[in-house]
């Protein structure tokens, strides 16, 4: 087993591996007027208002199966905390935005051990956080700290757990796990991806077992009028696709 | 037949009349096997079809059961029969009533089976009959039932049926901890084992007997008399011999005339496309309308049994069919057997030979049909082993670790157990024969808890240890789970298939035609074609749990290939394929096109003998190519491609692909890869850490990951509410995968996963062996241009898609469509 070790102090930064994320140069994309980065770990980052981003990291969504009698592997919740303090440490961000189902039932945050509370008041000190509520989460611990909402708008974009069904500019949000299938000369590669028309984006779900909805399937599609890209994370860099 | 007085003797009055009135002798090996049965001894017995081998099987039970009055014997299960086929054991089941019935033996037959009713199953606990029929999965059903001592433990006699077809199989292994179980229950019953010929029965013979803590045991053994030597001829043009491709287009006159020349004709293929294909070719020149059917494992259950329903009433003149006719009933109508395309192996020719042959003394009737050069060689090969009576042998397995759990709860669901006394049955099972006490440990550990090294699971717990030392279930729930889930057998994840009309927008409804497996419509593009249940399709898009298609006009299907061969070639038939290749006198019995194919590659490049390892490097076109021929099969190919590009990529000769076929393993790459020190590139090292990486990222492996993970426990394939479709289960544990990987790479289930995975889909032992049997025997030839033994791993390279792993490459370049999409003025 991997001892937990989440420090936040400077390191070796730069270029590489940390924790498995690749920090890399990023995509970068206009929506609504606002210039933002896709990193292929699934986070979004805002560099105009150093704010980092993720959605639906679902902590304890391994235990909660154990609850059921599939004993999965009870990593998940530090996975998904190391990974989202390598990109911290990466950018250090003044805000950090969770789009909400960040635990993955009402009971979730009682489950994590004294180690991953750590990690997560660590995380705290380190930027300012915003937990949306979500549907598996509608009501987030108030001892993490940050601000607990339904929606926040910063700038030109709107910050929500639910796409709304009208349509919506600047509008970010999470809850559908997207994901694209690519195939090339019988060959098929299947990934997570943001998907956006440029208007308006749906963020990839960023937790260790959280699996995805194909950009194609009804819910997705009918969040975008016209066209849209499937931005497709790779391991070292994102791809646009046309979705 | 000959007559036998004394040996009729050996049978009780009411058996001998009854066999004299049908005018039989019992043969010599029902009459051995009964004496061996009478002394209580468990047996082997080795026969080929069609010498009343399951009588004798059932013969001294039925014996047993007379000549004990009813009033004197419990009313217990006397005999258990267990067949690896549901179908096999209802129809053992009927066979048997009818000496019942002529004897006037108080003897009550049934089975269980998946579609016996409850009401029936529930009246077997508590009055079971004397013999009782039916499969690994319910035997080891019934055994995980609270009372299951009950039902067994005046249990006499366990028939185990096609036992050679069962043994190395994960089903194998849970029926040995099933009757590991049953020895405990019933110390002194005694094993019939029924199989067909088998290179080695060793294995078999102990797999029968409970294996002591120190040393080795094995049943008594009897072999049957020997069958005819059966006719086999190769059907090959001596002016045309196909280069490459599997549908051996060019012989189907021939084949449509062996199917007029005969009564019934049974016509194997390995794959179901090649099924699929074939019966299309054969119907576009059934200018008779002989009636041919279809039968292969992705047709609807119904479609099946119609098929076999009318070949029982002698319906059918032929049947295109997959290894799902491998085993199973015995059609007496049978006459001709035609395998078309590569063999395989020969045990396995023998076993699809025999299923014409019901008559002991006369010999049957088979046609090989090779579809290319490369089967010629195979075909003739495998008859010469087949007559010469050499079979291939697999070694046995060691036991999988995913059965081991499975069982572990299944026995816990029964009663609360003692490690220790749980351990030392488990280890009589002769596949579990070298478990380690830390292992099995670390198994229950598993079961309970997850087995993990962060201990975060005890409140959700399967199985705890109570104050007597004893694990017990925490939870009645837990064995309804159990129950929902057992069994060994892994379906991949399925997909429906719908036909929609064309121009309606994908997913718009549409009506089922069937289902496919989701790993090969996954790799469809819209527009692709392909060939299902006789028609046809253009692949038009997933969405949800369907797959979406429209009928198109285009003959020919563009993707060849589902569920590509799962059977490799065996390294016994590899090995003769060797020595007929490096052996120019052997040459003569070919036919003219192959025969001149291997003088000019004698000529052009090099033949290699039999324990060396040829590679070839020409440049063509734009690209160099390397092309070696290890002869090891296609799964161990593909491995050793993904290894090799690996390596030949930090050479930066910059590989582009690699195509893997049943002889031969083709790379292309940028730069000439003649320079490399081949010695180097094919040594063994590179199943340490290459394979490490390869493994970490390979969709193959993860596939494997999965099957062990459902199969242990990990992953429930039903739940008590709701079944999850397959599709939830594929992704997420892929995304399991890496987590535990990530944080415990030395758990007890990867471990599971690794050592299946040295046997199932990457063949990674055979490999290996390969590999060292080519050290230091490596020759290689630059050529100016192809060679002819080259030309078929080529021309594959057109038709075929390497199975299974993708690389992100696929994303860049739908990038760069995008792109050109967008810049195009």
């Amino acid at each position: 087993m991997r001892p937990l070790t989440l420090t936040l102090s400077p390191g070796s930064g730069g270029e590489g591996i940390l924790y498995g994320v690749h920090v890399s140069p990023d995509l970068h994309i206009k929506l609504n007027g606002e210039e933002l980065q896709l990193h292929p770990s699934g986070a979004l980052w805002w560099a105009a208002e150093r704010t980092l981003v993720f959605a639906d990291l679902h902590f304890e969504k391994g235990s909660s199966f154990a609850r059921g009698g599939q004993l999965l592997p009870p990593y998940d919740t530090r996975s998904t905390l190391a990974r989202i303090a390598a990109l911290a440490r990466h950018y250090a961000p003044e805000r950090i935005i969770a789009l909400g189902d960040s635990f993955h039932d009402r009971d979730a945050a009682n489950r994590l051990d004294d180690n991953e509370r750590a990690a997560l008041r660590e995380l705290g000190d380190r930027a300012e956080w915003i937990w949306i509520e979500g549907n598996h989460d509608p009501h987030p611990p108030t001892w993490l700290g940050g601000l607990i909402t339904s929606e926040i708008a910063i700038g030109g974009l709107i910050f929500r757990h639910l796409p709304s069904p009208q349509p919506a500019p600047g509008e970010i949000a999470g809850h559908l796990h997207p994901c694209a299938k690519v195939t090339r000369r019988g060959r098929s590669i299947r990934a997570r991806c943001f998907a956006s028309d440029g208007n308006r984006m749906v963020l990839p779900a960023f937790g260790a077992y959280t699996g995805g909805l194909d950009v194609r399937e009804r819910p997705l599609r009918a969040l975008f009028a016209d066209k849209f890209l499937a931005y497709v994370l790779g391991t070292k860099r994102v791809y646009a696709v046309a979705a | 037949m000959r007559n036998n007085g004394a040996a009729a003797a050996a049978l009780p009055p009411r058996f001998a009349d009854w066999f004299a009135a049908r005018g039989w002798t019992p043969r010599a090996h029902q009459l051995a096997l009964l004496e061996h049965a009478r002394d209580g001894e468990s047996v082997l017995l080795v026969a080929p079809t069609g010498g009343g081998k399951t009588l004798a099987g059932f013969l001294p039970s039925l014996i047993e059961l007379t000549e004990t009055p009813k009033r004197a014997r419990a009313r217990a299960l006397h005999t258990l029969y267990i067949s690896p086929l549901k179908a096999l054991a209802v129809d053992v089941a009927r066979n048997l009533e009818m000496p019942v019935a002529e004897m006037g033996l108080d003897v009550r037959i049934e089975t269980r089976t998946g579609d016996t009713p409850v009401s029936r199953r529930q009246r077997q606990k508590y009055s079971p009959p004397d013999i009782l029929l039916t499969t690994p999965e319910q035997f080891s059903l019934l055994l995980s039932h609270r009372d299951a001592n009950r039902m067994f433990e005046w249990v006499k006699t366990v028939v185990l049926d096609e036992l050679h077809a069962t043994i190395n199989t994960k089903r194998g292994e849970l029926l040995a901890l099933g009757l590991s179980r049953l020895h405990t229950f019933a110390p002194a019953h005694r094993r019939i084992g029924l199989s067909a010929t088998v290179a080695d029965p060793v294995p078999l013979q102990r797999y029968l007997v409970p294996q002591p803590p120190i040393g080795e045991a094995k049943s008594a053994l009897v072999i049957g008399q020997a069958g005819a030597k059966p006719d086999i001829e190769v059907i090959a043009s001596e002016s045309y011999v196909p280069w490459a491709g599997h549908m051996a287009y060019h012989a189907m006159p021939d084949v449509m005339g062996a199917i007029r020349a005969s009564t019934t004709a049974l016509i194997f293929v390995n794959t179901r496309a090649q099924a699929e294909r074939i019966f299309q070719a054969l119907w576009r020149i059934n200018e008779d309308n002989l009636a041919i059917a279809l039968h292969h494992g992705s047709l609807a259950p119904e479609q099946r049994r119609k098929v076999e329903a009318a070949m029982t009433r002698g319906k059918l003149r032929a049947v295109v069919c997959t290894s799902t006719l491998d085993l199973g009933i015995d059609w007496g109508a049978v006459d001709k057997v035609i395998c078309i395309g590569a063999p395989k192996g020969a045990a396995r020719l023998v076993q699809r030979i025999g299923r014409a042959n019901h008559r002991l003394d006369e010999p049957s009737q088979a046609i090989l049909v090779p579809a290319n050069r490369f089967e010629v060689l195979e075909c003739e090969a495998a008859r010469d082993a087949v007559l010469a009576g050499e079979l291939d042998g697999d070694p046995p397995r060691r036991g999988g670790l995913d059965v081991l759990a499975q069982h572990v709860l299944g026995m816990a669901c029964s009663a609360p157990f003692d490690a220790d006394a749980l351990y030392r049955e488990v280890k009589t099972a002769s596949p579990y024969r070298a478990l380690t006490r830390d292992t099995f440990d670390r198994v229950v550990d598993f079961v309970a808890t997850g087995g993990y090294a962060l201990k975060r699971y005890d409140r959700y717990a399967k199985l705890r240890r109570m104050s007597d030392g004893k694990w017990r279930i925490s939870h009645p729930r837990i064995a309804q789970q159990y129950r929902l889930n057992a069994g060994v057998i892994v379906e991949e994840p399925m997909l429906d298939i719908k036909l929609q009309g064309k121009g309606r927008p994908v997913g718009a409804g549409g009506r089922v035609l069937g289902h496919m497996e989701e790993y090969f419509l996954e790799q469809l593009a819209p527009g692709d074609t392909f060939v299902f249940s006789g028609n046809v399709l253009r692949f038009e898009g997933i969405r949800e749990n369907a797959a979406y298609v429209t009928r198109t006009q285009d003959p020919e299907a563009e993707v060849p290939s589902y569920n590509g061969g799962k059977f490799p070639l065996s390294t016994f038939l590899a090995r003769r394929v060797r020595e007929m290749l490096a052996n120019p006198k052997m040459w003569g019995s070919l036919p003219e096109p192959v025969g001149e194919w291997l003088r000019i590659q004698e000529w052009r490049s090099i033949i290699p003998s039999p324990n060396q390892l040829l590679v070839e490097t020409f440049p063509r076109g734009s690209k160099h190519y390397l092309v070696c021929y290890p002869f090891e099969g296609r799964l161990a190919h593909q491995t050793l491609g993904m290894l090799l590009t690996r390596r030949l990529e930090r050479l930066r000769l910059r590989p582009l692909g690699f195509s893997a076929n049943e002889y031969a393993l083709a790379i292309w790459a940028l730069r000439d890869m003649g320079g490399a020190d081949m010695d180097k590139l094919f040594d063994e090292d590179m199943l340490g850490d290459d394979l490490d990486a390869w493994l970490a990222e390979s969709a193959l492996y993860k596939r494997t990951f999965r099957n062990c993970a459902i199969i242990s426990g990990l992953i429930q394939r039903r739940g008590l509410n709701e079944e999850k479709t397959g599709r939830q289960v594929t992704f997420s544990s892929g995304l399991i995968y890496d987590v535990l990987r990530e944080h415990e790479p030395d758990h007890i289930l990867l471990r599971a996963t690794y050592e299946d995975a040295g046997h199932g889909l990457l063949d990674i032992a055979r490999l290996s062996e390969a590999l060292r049997r080519v050290k230091g025997r490596i020759v290689v030839k630059a050529l100016d241009r192809v060679s002819p033994l080259a030309v078929p791993a080529l021309l594959e390279i057109a038709k075929e898609m390497v199975a299974g792993e993708a690389h992100e490459d696929i994303l860049r370049e739908a990038e760069e469509a995008l792109i050109a999409d967008a810049m195009r003025r």
